[in-house]
């Protein structure tokens, strides 16, 4: 298989602050100052061109995609993502390096680029269609198909302006999803649309990718759709990439390099509180069978703290609160009682294998007296995230958003 | 060695930081020829759409700029080289519209689309060229309204052979104000001053150019600098071929073709430059 895409040192700085001067004038003074060789009148003495007034959005970055290759692109947010992908849709220039590609490349950096709300839908399937590169033939041989996945059959003659939204992103992806280019750059469009039409959307890129042997480069924060989809992703951290490689392997290290995890924490005393009579001092997740600190829906791991009692038989609850990272509870445990002595102790709480879903959760951890008076609550004392695993089963199934995922007994007969 | 050489040119497409500035690309401009007249089509629906009188709009507004105009020099009796006041204004007014219009738009080229450029490739061209193609489609409308008048007024006037010129009048109206119009879009980029600058600034060109008084009325120790705007005999001409009354000479037309072509190239050559990173300033 041949290469399509090369990447090669491509970087890209961005000047930070004003750009130029605003006004004519002073430009002109600069560059007069540039071109006898003086000394720019208009830099302050300690300000000049060094390193903070840029900011390098990619530093030579390289990398190859060969040809009916999904790419994934991993990264957080402020990573470059963005800014590559704009390179490769040439949205605008690299600052050093080059990018050679071979065949047509589309982008859906974002659906529906172009719609104009006046002309019907119609109108807008040619427009947009045109907008992508799509010649005015191919798109009239596609547009049933068009309008077809769309599903706004009805609507096809009405205004644009009058849809719903939901109607308009449908009719915006179909038009892209129709396009026929050797290299088709996705970004998060799949947040679009209810669940139904995601699923189709999803199928139409497995299509793409499987029958027809097209290129696709796929940038989401969903790291279940980039299991399913990709074959092998780059990882960028602060504009490098910081690898590349088959994508399980990519996932598990981003999700590693992901720092807003805290898996460990030491808590400091809190000075404000009353004298304490007894307080949480750590805690931190812990498993035996997992590996890269990568907890999946398989795995069972153990929540351990550390507490410090200041009173001799102070009998002692601890209840612990589980939370998606949005907020929403989804179950509480609470330790049976115990009479700590004076000094240190610890504990744990062990949550089992295929009870949470895939998702970031957080965990409050209260230390209570008598399963009444609350003594210390810490709230979010640890971020932790599970990772999907995917046996047997279509992906997308139905689990976007449902926090927990237990295994059911089930029992079938005729 | 040879091995390379070969592979390099596989490439259908290379991303490097610039483009060599004198890269026309026209090729690619041609295969984007369907998205041009798209663009033609949605300005040109869009524009009246949810408006009661619709495309009658492209009358009236030339139709009424023509009222003040007229009633403006019959009060100060400008002389109009024995042509009917009406007829001399609309001639003007719907030639310089055309000019104007072509220019104010393309003008706004980057600040304009800077949504539709930040997020899809395709030519940058394609957008002042379909304006200039959709001003031009106005323009011939707007030339409707001539008709009742020159039928009205046959008596008075003297078509000529140049007539047959007219569309390279408009070539060269459209070469100037497109070729001034992606040069101000361009340095818009950086100075924003400049997308103000532009409405006044048109109004001033065409007190500047004999749209609403004739070059005759310009006294001969004037007359040179008069002649240097490029644009004066491009409106002369087209009076002559209408209505047999203009003031041109050959010499003036080279002059205005060399200033349009030169124009039209620099222009072209610095919405080269900035287009492909002015996402990154805008």
């Amino acid at each position: 298989m041949s290469t399509v895409i090369k990447v090669e040192n491509v970087s890209k700085v961005y000047q930070l602050g004003k750009v130029g001067t605003g006004t004519l004038a002073s430009d002109i003074q600069r560059t007069f100052a540039r071109i006898t060789g003086k000394e720019d009148p208009l830099l302050r003495v300690n300000e000049s061109y060094d390193e903070k007034a840029i900011h390098v959005a990619l530093r030579d970055v390289s990398f190859e995609v060969k040809q009916g290759e999904v790419l994934g692109v991993i990264g957080k947010n402020g990573a470059g993502k963005s800014t590559l992908l704009k390179i490769l849709s040439r949205v605008t220039a690299p600052s050093t390096g080059s990018v050679k590609m071979k065949g047509r490349i589309a982008s859906l950096l974002e659906v529906g680029t172009g719609f104009h709300p006046e002309l019907s839908g119609r109108e807008n399937i040619f427009l947009n269609g045109a907008i992508l590169g799509m010649s005015r033939d191919e798109v009239r041989r596609k547009f049933d198909e068009i309008v077809d996945f769309s599903g706004v059959a009805k609507f096809i003659d009405t205004p644009v302006k009058r849809y719903s939204s939901g109607m308009y992103v449908r009719l915006a992806f179909a038009v892209a999803a129709h396009l026929e280019p050797e290299i088709l750059i996705v970004d998060e469009v799949l947040a679009v649309g209810d669940s139904d039409f995601q699923k189709k959307c999803m199928g139409k890129m497995q299509d793409v990718s499987d029958k027809d042997g097209r290129t696709i480069l796929f940038v989401s924060h969903n790291m279940a759709a980039l299991s399913s989809l990709c074959h092998r992703a780059i990882l960028l951290v602060n504009g490098n990439l910081d690898a590349q490689g088959p994508i399980g392997e990519m996932v598990k290290k981003y999700v590693h390099v992901n720092a807003d995890n805290v898996l460990y924490r030491e808590i400091e005393p809190e000075k404000t509180q009353d004298p304490q009579r007894a307080r949480l001092t750590k805690a931190w997740i812990e498993s035996t069978d997992i590996e890269d600190k990568i907890i999946t829906i398989n795995n069972s791991f153990e929540v351990k703290f550390e507490a410090e009692c200041f009173e001799d038989d102070l009998p002692l609850n601890f209840s612990m609160t589980v939370r998606s990272v949005l907020g929403q509870a989804i179950f509480n445990s609470t330790s049976d009682l115990y009479v700590a002595k004076k000094g240190k102790f610890s504990g744990s709480c062990k949550i089992p294998e295929n009870l949470l879903n895939y998702g970031k959760f957080t965990i409050n951890i209260l230390l209570a007296k008598d399963k009444s008076t609350p003594l210390h609550l810490v709230r979010e004392v640890l971020t932790f995230e599970i990772q999907d695993v995917r046996e047997n089963e279509t992906w997308f199934g139905d689990t976007s958003h449902q926090l927990i995922k237990p295994k059911l007994a089930w029992d079938i007969s005729a | 060695m040879v091995q390379a050489e070969i592979n390099k040119n596989e490439w259908t497409q290379v991303i490097e930081p610039t483009e060599g500035i004198f890269n026309f690309n026209l090729r690619e401009l041609w295969r984007y020829r369907d998205l041009i007249l798209l663009f033609v089509r949605r300005d040109f629906i869009s524009v009246y759409k949810q408006t009661i009188l619709g495309p009658l709009w492209h009358f009236l507004q030339p139709l009424f700029a023509t009222a003040v105009y007229t009633i403006f020099i019959s009060i100060v009796k400008v002389p109009t080289d024995e042509i009917p006041r009406i007829l001399f204004i609309l001639t003007g007014v719907v030639l310089w519209n055309y000019f104007s219009s072509c220019l104010t738009k393309t003008s706004n080229t980057f600040i304009g689309n800077a949504h539709i450029f930040g997020k899809v490739y395709f030519p940058r061209l394609v957008i002042p060229i379909s304006v200039i193609v959709s001003n031009l489609m106005s323009f011939f409308i707007q030339c409707l309204l001539l008709i009742p008048f020159l039928i009205y007024y046959h008596n008075n006037i003297h078509p000529t052979i140049y007539l047959l010129a007219i569309p390279f009048v408009i070539l060269l109206l459209a070469m100037m104000g497109l070729g001034l119009g992606i040069l101000v879009s361009s340095l818009t980029i950086k100075y924003r001053d400049l997308s103000y600058l532009i409405a006044f600034g048109v109004q001033l060109m065409m007190y500047a150019t004999p749209v609403i008084y004739p070059l005759s009325l310009i006294p001969a120790r004037f007359k040179s600098i008069a002649m240097l705007n490029p644009l004066s005999p491009v409106v002369e001409m087209f009076r002559y071929a209408l209505l047999g009354r203009g003031t041109f000479s050959l010499e003036a037309i080279l002059y205005s073709s060399t200033f349009a072509i030169v124009l039209l190239v620099i222009g072209i050559l610095m919405f080269r430059r900035v287009e492909n990173s002015f996402m990154d300033t805008i």
